[in-house]
């Protein structure tokens, strides 16, 4: 594709570094592209620095070295509101992404921040409902689910601000293995770019091409998800282990026609 | 609106008195306690009246008497207070009962028994026919400084959430072999409870992380746009008039 015309990728991070108040550096020069479609997972250990960087995405950490830019926008004050727009963030805990009484009115709590109301509102949020197979939970108040239906509405919360992309930290956490498969089978049907931070390597396996290895504030590899799972020094080198029994060699991986190529 | 979001204090239901919007029946029942209220005491008639009024309401409510009059146990600390006013008021005294008793106590007694259980009786028919979370919006749409409504809707979606945290801490607790036998356990106690007030406190951080992601700059986005018909608030209208017809023959008869 020309480069000229190719459309801006989703998520462009440049050398960022950040260290916090209390001094405690936790990213030392990130480099990240996420072209538009793409999957792409965060593999790390405990510690790595994947909050910080996921904070960064929509500016709710900033004043550190290096930039970041979504769909071309720089993340920057005046554009913050846009930004917030744009990058949907699910949080681990769906108890603290979940605050409003109700399931629908959580699902509209952005949409609505950002202006929208009366039909085109109710739309909007039935819609994003429906996408996570939630549209008969509507009225229920969030306690009332499962953790599986509560993580699956906190995808819905950010899918009805139409993000250009959506940041999953740790999205199996806690969940059983059906709630983790049909999280799974919802994430391939989206049509946005996601980027998935987790220590979850079968699930980034199942999900996602593509991974990078952050550790210790850097990222220390990129590329195809099994060939970087296959890496055992790396893994080693990284902390991150594989569970007991599985090997990545001989697990299928759906292959979905691939994104637009890295540039 | 809101299925399952049942409390304690509401009925579900389909009545009349169900559908009218909250921010109604609020006003209704605020100007209804108000009309009690401004009634002189001697005027005994009148509060009968009010009470006839009330028990109009509740029927058309479909809230049977029993339901109502177990609601209004909640008021015994006060009747207390008021059987104790006979006897400690100073004034000219009567004998009831072969009991010596002040005969301003009596009316002050009388006052306090009759306007508070009729304040208490409008406000519990107003919760059972009235959701939680409907009651928020009315509340909003009357203008209440948003933040006390943002901090009640936040205690109606996190309060089992907390209550849940507590639960799971006295059973580690317990299965750690504690028992709360006396004084000495009670700061073992207050450190669990410090423990809960940090661990709600932070979660109140991740809350705020986590709406600030999706747009929150420090007001709640109009969801639900409450709106009552001329008609409904006429409907409304009617209990807070009626009362004041009763009110004003209390004070010329």
């Amino acid at each position: 594709m020309d480069p000229l015309t190719a459309p801006a990728p989703s998520l462009d991070v440049r050398g960022l570094a950040y260290a916090y108040p209390d001094g405690h550096q936790a990213l030392f020069g990130v480099d990240l592209t996420v072209e538009r479609g793409e999957r792409v997972a965060v593999l790390g250990p405990n510690g790595a620095g994947k909050t910080t960087l996921v904070l960064h995405l929509n500016g709710i950490l900033g004043g550190g070295v290096g930039t970041v830019s979504v769909a071309g926008l720089p993340v920057c004050r005046e554009h913050l509101a846009q930004i917030r727009r744009q990058v949907g963030i699910v949080f681990q805990d769906p108890d603290d992404q979940l605050f409003m009484p109700t399931v629908r009115e959580d699902v509209a709590f952005g949409p609505a921040a950002s202006g929208l109301r009366g039909t085109d509102l109710e739309k909007r949020v039935a819609a994003a409902l429906e996408r996570v197979g939630m549209a008969a939970y509507a009225d229920r108040p969030p306690h009332h689910l499962s953790y599986g239906q509560r993580r699956r509405v906190a995808v819905a919360t950010v899918l009805a601000m139409e993000p250009e992309i959506l940041v999953l930290d740790e999205p199996s956490s806690n969940l059983d293995p059906a709630s983790r498969r049909e999280l799974a089978d919802i994430l391939r049907s989206l049509d946005v770019t996601v980027l998935m931070v987790t220590h979850d390597l079968p699930y980034a396996l199942e999900l996602c091409p593509r991974s990078v290895v952050l550790s210790e504030g850097v990222i220390a590899a990129d590329g195809p998800t099994r060939e970087l799972l296959v890496d055992e020094e790396l893994m080693r080198g990284h902390r991150l282990e594989l569970p007991f029994g599985f090997d990545p060699r001989f697990v299928p991986v759906a292959q979905r026609s691939s994104p637009q190529k890295r540039i | 609106m809101g299925a399952g979001h049942s409390h304690k204090l509401y009925r579900r239901g389909h009545s009349p008195v169900h559908s009218l919007p909250a921010h109604c029946k609020l006003i209704a029942a605020f100007c209804f306690v108000l009309a009690v209220v401004c009634t002189p005491r001697e005027a005994m008639w009148a509060f009968a009246g009010y009470a006839a009024l009330l028990a109009v309401v509740a029927a058309v409510a479909r809230i049977p008497p029993g339901f109502l009059l177990s609601r209004l146990v909640i008021e015994i600390p006060f009747v207390a207070f008021a059987l104790l006013m006979p006897f400690v008021v100073p004034g000219e005294r009567t004998t009831v009962l072969g009991l010596s008793v002040s005969v301003p106590g009596l009316w002050g007694a009388w006052n306090i028994l009759a306007k508070g259980t009729l304040g208490v009786a409008t406000s519990v028919i107003l919760a059972s026919t009235t959701e939680l979370r409907s009651l928020l919006l009315g509340l909003q749409w009357l203008r209440l400084p948003p933040l006390l409504v943002q901090i009640a809707s936040f205690m109606i979606r996190y309060g089992d959430v907390i209550a849940d945290e507590m639960r799971r801490m006295s059973i580690a607790r317990r299965s750690r072999g504690f028992e709360a036998r006396g004084v000495r356990q009670w700061g073992v106690l207050a450190k669990s409870a410090g423990a809960l007030f940090i661990r709600s406190y932070e979660r109140g951080e991740r809350v705020h992380l986590a709406m600030v992601s999706r747009g929150y700059t420090g007001v709640m986005p109009v969801i639900d746009e409450v709106r009552a018909s001329r008609t409904q608030w006429a409907h409304a209208a009617t209990l807070p008039l009626a009362a004041l017809g009763v009110c004003l023959m209390g004070w010329t008869l």
